[in-house]
């Protein structure tokens, strides 16, 4: 048996209403686990690029890539491999600070994982950060015990390096 | 133009002169164009009946096959149909009919999302938003439908699309920029598959419905006498291969005959052509053509390694990767006579004694008796469709088929219901053809009410119901495996199928005897007329199978030869190593 590992799926698709539906229903019927989505538009008039994160070993990513293929609507599909790819994901984290000193701390430390506060109230603070996931996910923890109020991730985006496709 | 003439000139555009259809609020405006256009019609009595007549149609004669139902209920009966179609890779439009735009999302009265239903079910699916989409979207749904891979796409037609008005521009294009089918074979994976063939001593050749939808029959013959191999076919691969020919095997499977089970197993080269790999073709993976090396030609890529590891893997349409292969083996053949001839000897001597028993005399009928009645009463042009359950696999199991087209049967789905209503659409597809249905009194039952359209639209197809007042197939599992506790599977002593056909207008006759079925079913051909033929059948009949998650080497049930030899049949215990490993 292969190993089980986490894969990120490029897909160009048109952008028509029901797309998402197509390829979500599509790992939903078929078993496949999808960790995680984004879409937005893309490089190309009328299409929009999904990135797909989904956990399975080689077969189960091959059958991911030839059943998207299969759907009318998808133009073309990638799988991006680790080390060919960079991924970003944007977080907003809303935390509860009224001291001062509280205050000065999380600025800190955002600055160090550089962030940017982009939203004050008296009794908040929030944080926005870029980067890979698991950057986000060790602010977050740093975070923690300042009390956060709400966190809102967008899931990660990816784009192969240099000239590859 | 308005949007209702533009579907129907579009229709007509793409060669359509037949839809089967069932009107409603929503699609009134179409019907309205269509009492004046010469585009025939037919009503059906359930929206059901005209998905499957359209799937018959399409089945029977190659071409995309139409359906219409209104929207709500009507698309939702329709649905059975679009998605039987869809397993078995049927080129069907399923055009239902929306409540306007403005009402979208509303709960409108008879609204339903229909794009989302029948999303999982169909190659593809669009919504008419604007009257001038109509022609492209018409033009891409047969083009897909009927390119590739084949299968349904249903359009969703909002009442206020219908009516408006837009002006027709006869050069539109269609941009489909990702639908690419392959069509033609990798040649370096065509000389690999040809070397592997050439070096095998044991091959097989597995058909499925692919080889009949890709016209290669003639291809998958010449392929089979080149190396000398002998062909099975899966139930949709029914009719690709010649089922008298001394290398024919017969149906693979859960219910296949057991030479074509038995020499899968010992093969140490499948050829498979056009074929998903079902679980009731494969039996246990695992155990499935263990000393075999795989070559799967395709044209769907999706199904290479979907359910089976494939060694060889060929992607393309299997007409032309036939031919490239023939070519490609004929050249490498030169001056090298093979050898497989001991195998094609060995499997003849093998089948002359597993040839299954087809006559016997007892009362109630036994179901090879009626089918080799059948057999004897009809051409082999003749369509036939099955229904669901015991009366599919007896007939899939014990009824020889010639040419492609002509055995249709809902394999994937399994749909009762589906051989009356596709008998249907294969006889108006191809009225010259002896049409006969052969179902169960309970699959029947479920679309018992389009005797009407027979009757009105003088449909002659012969309707033989094969009659023992249970569900066959769930009654056998329960005797089988569920210790004879026969939980609702006994269907009582109603309806007289003989009086219900009459109440329709149609010639209702019974089968009781030996000899009856073919007297019969001669004179209701002869008669022209629609007709049902009750035919009382031995409901403790069971067809020896495979039990579900076992290798199809493991069939349970006696298996009634035609001839009994003394001993053991000449089966050798296959190597369980692969040889050039």
């Amino acid at each position: 048996m292969d190993e089980q590992r986490s894969h990120v799926i490029s897909a160009l698709v048109l952008n028509k209403p029901g797309v998402l539906q197509r390829v979500a229903g599509l790992f939903t019927r078929r078993g496949f686990n999808i960790d995680n989505i984004t879409v937005g538009t893309s490089e190309q008039e009328n299409m929009a690029r999904m990135t797909i994160i989904s956990r399975g070993d080689e077969k189960v990513l091959e059958q991911i890539i030839k059943q998207l293929n299969k759907l009318i609507d998808v133009v073309k599909v990638r799988d991006l491999t680790p080390e060919n790819t960079v991924k970003r994901e944007l977080c907003l984290i809303k935390i509860h600070a009224t001291s001062e000193k509280k205050r000065s701390e999380v600025i800190q430390y955002a600055n160090i994982f550089r962030g940017r506060i982009i939203d004050v109230s008296p009794e908040t603070l929030t944080v926005e950060i870029t980067g890979a996931p698991d950057k986000i996910e060790a602010l977050i923890d740093l975070l923690r015990i300042f009390g956060i109020k709400q966190i809102a991730r967008t899931g990660p985006t990816a784009i192969s390096r240099g000239t590859l496709d | 133009m308005k949007g209702s003439e533009a579907i129907i000139k579009s229709l007509k555009d793409q060669g359509v002169d037949i839809v089967f259809g069932y009107p409603g609020g929503v699609l009134l405006p179409l019907y309205d164009v269509l009492y004046d256009s010469d585009l025939k019609h037919i009503l059906v009595r359930h929206e059901q009946c005209a998905a499957h007549a359209a799937d018959g149609y399409a089945r029977a004669s190659g071409k995309v096959g139409v359906c219409i139902g209104t929207s709500g209920p009507g698309a939702t009966n329709l649905v059975t149909g679009i998605a039987t179609a869809h397993m078995d890779s049927s080129p069907i439009l399923a055009i239902a009919g929306q409540v306007g735009t403005a009402l979208i999302g509303r709960d409108a009265f008879q609204e339903v999302d229909t794009l989302g239903l029948t999303m999982p079910i169909t190659k593809h699916n669009f919504q008419a938003m604007q009257a001038d989409e109509i022609p492209g979207m018409i033009k891409s749904a047969f083009y897909i439908a009927s390119t590739g891979r084949q299968g349904p796409v249903a359009i969703d037609l909002p009442k206020d699309v219908q009516e408006q008005e837009f002006e027709y521009k006869a050069d539109f294009q269609i941009d489909l920029p990702g639908y690419k089918p392959t069509r033609k074979g990798h040649p370096g994976q065509i000389k690999k598959a040809s070397n592997l063939i050439l070096k095998s001593k044991k091959p097989v050749i597995l058909a499925g419905g692919g080889v009949i939808l890709s016209e290669s029959s003639y291809e998958l013959l010449e392929l089979s006498k080149l190396i000398k191999a002998p062909v099975t076919t899966t139930l949709m691969g029914k009719g690709s291969f010649p089922e008298d020919d001394p290398l024919s095997l017969g149906m693979l499977g859960m219910h296949g005959r057991k030479v074509a089970n038995l020499v899968v197993d010992e093969c140490d080269c499948l050829i498979v052509i056009g074929c998903r790999f079902s679980d009731r073709t494969t039996g246990k993976v695992d155990e499935f053509a263990p000393n075999a090396k795989i070559i799967h030609i395709d044209v769907d890529p999706a199904e290479i390694g979907k359910n089976v590891d494939i060694d060889i893997p060929i992607v393309g349409d299997a007409k032309i990767v036939l031919t490239s292969l023939i070519k490609t083996i004929g050249k490498l053949k030169e001056g090298n006579p093979g050898s497989t001839k001991e195998w094609a000897d060995y499997i003849s001597d093998f089948k002359i004694n597993c040839i299954p028993r087809l006559s016997f005399d007892d009362v109630p009928l036994k179901p090879q008796q009626v089918i080799k009645e059948i057999r004897d009463s009809i051409d082999y042009d003749a369509i036939v469709t099955t229904d669901v359950g015991q009366n599919q696999m007896w007939m899939a199991h014990y009824f020889t088929s010639k040419i492609p087209r002509t055995f249709l049967s809902s394999g994937g789905l399994g749909t009762m219901g589906f051989g009356f209503p596709a008998a249907m659409g294969a006889k108006v597809a191809l009225p010259e053809n002896d049409v006969v249905a052969v179902c169960g009194d309970g699959g029947f039952l479920m679309v018992c009410q389009d005797l009407a359209t027979i009757r009105e639209y003088d449909i002659p197809v012969v309707v033989c119901v094969l009659n023992n007042r249970y569900l066959g197939m769930v009654a056998q599992w329960q005797k089988l495996f569920y210790d004879e506790r026969m939980s609702h599977t006994h269907l009582g002593e109603v309806p007289d199928f003989v009086k219900l056909a009459e109440a329709f207008g149609v010639r209702g006759e019974r089968v009781e005897k030996p000899g009856e079925m073919k007297e019969t079913l001669q004179s209701a051909l002869k008669s022209g007329e629609p007709t049902l033929i009750d035919v009382i059948i031995d409901p403790d009949e069971i067809l020896p199978m495979v039990p579900p998650g076992c290798g199809i080497t493991e069939i349970v049930g006696e298996y009634k030869v035609e001839r009994e030899v003394p001993g053991e049949i000449p089966y050798r215990t296959p190597h369980k190593e692969k040889e050039w490993e």
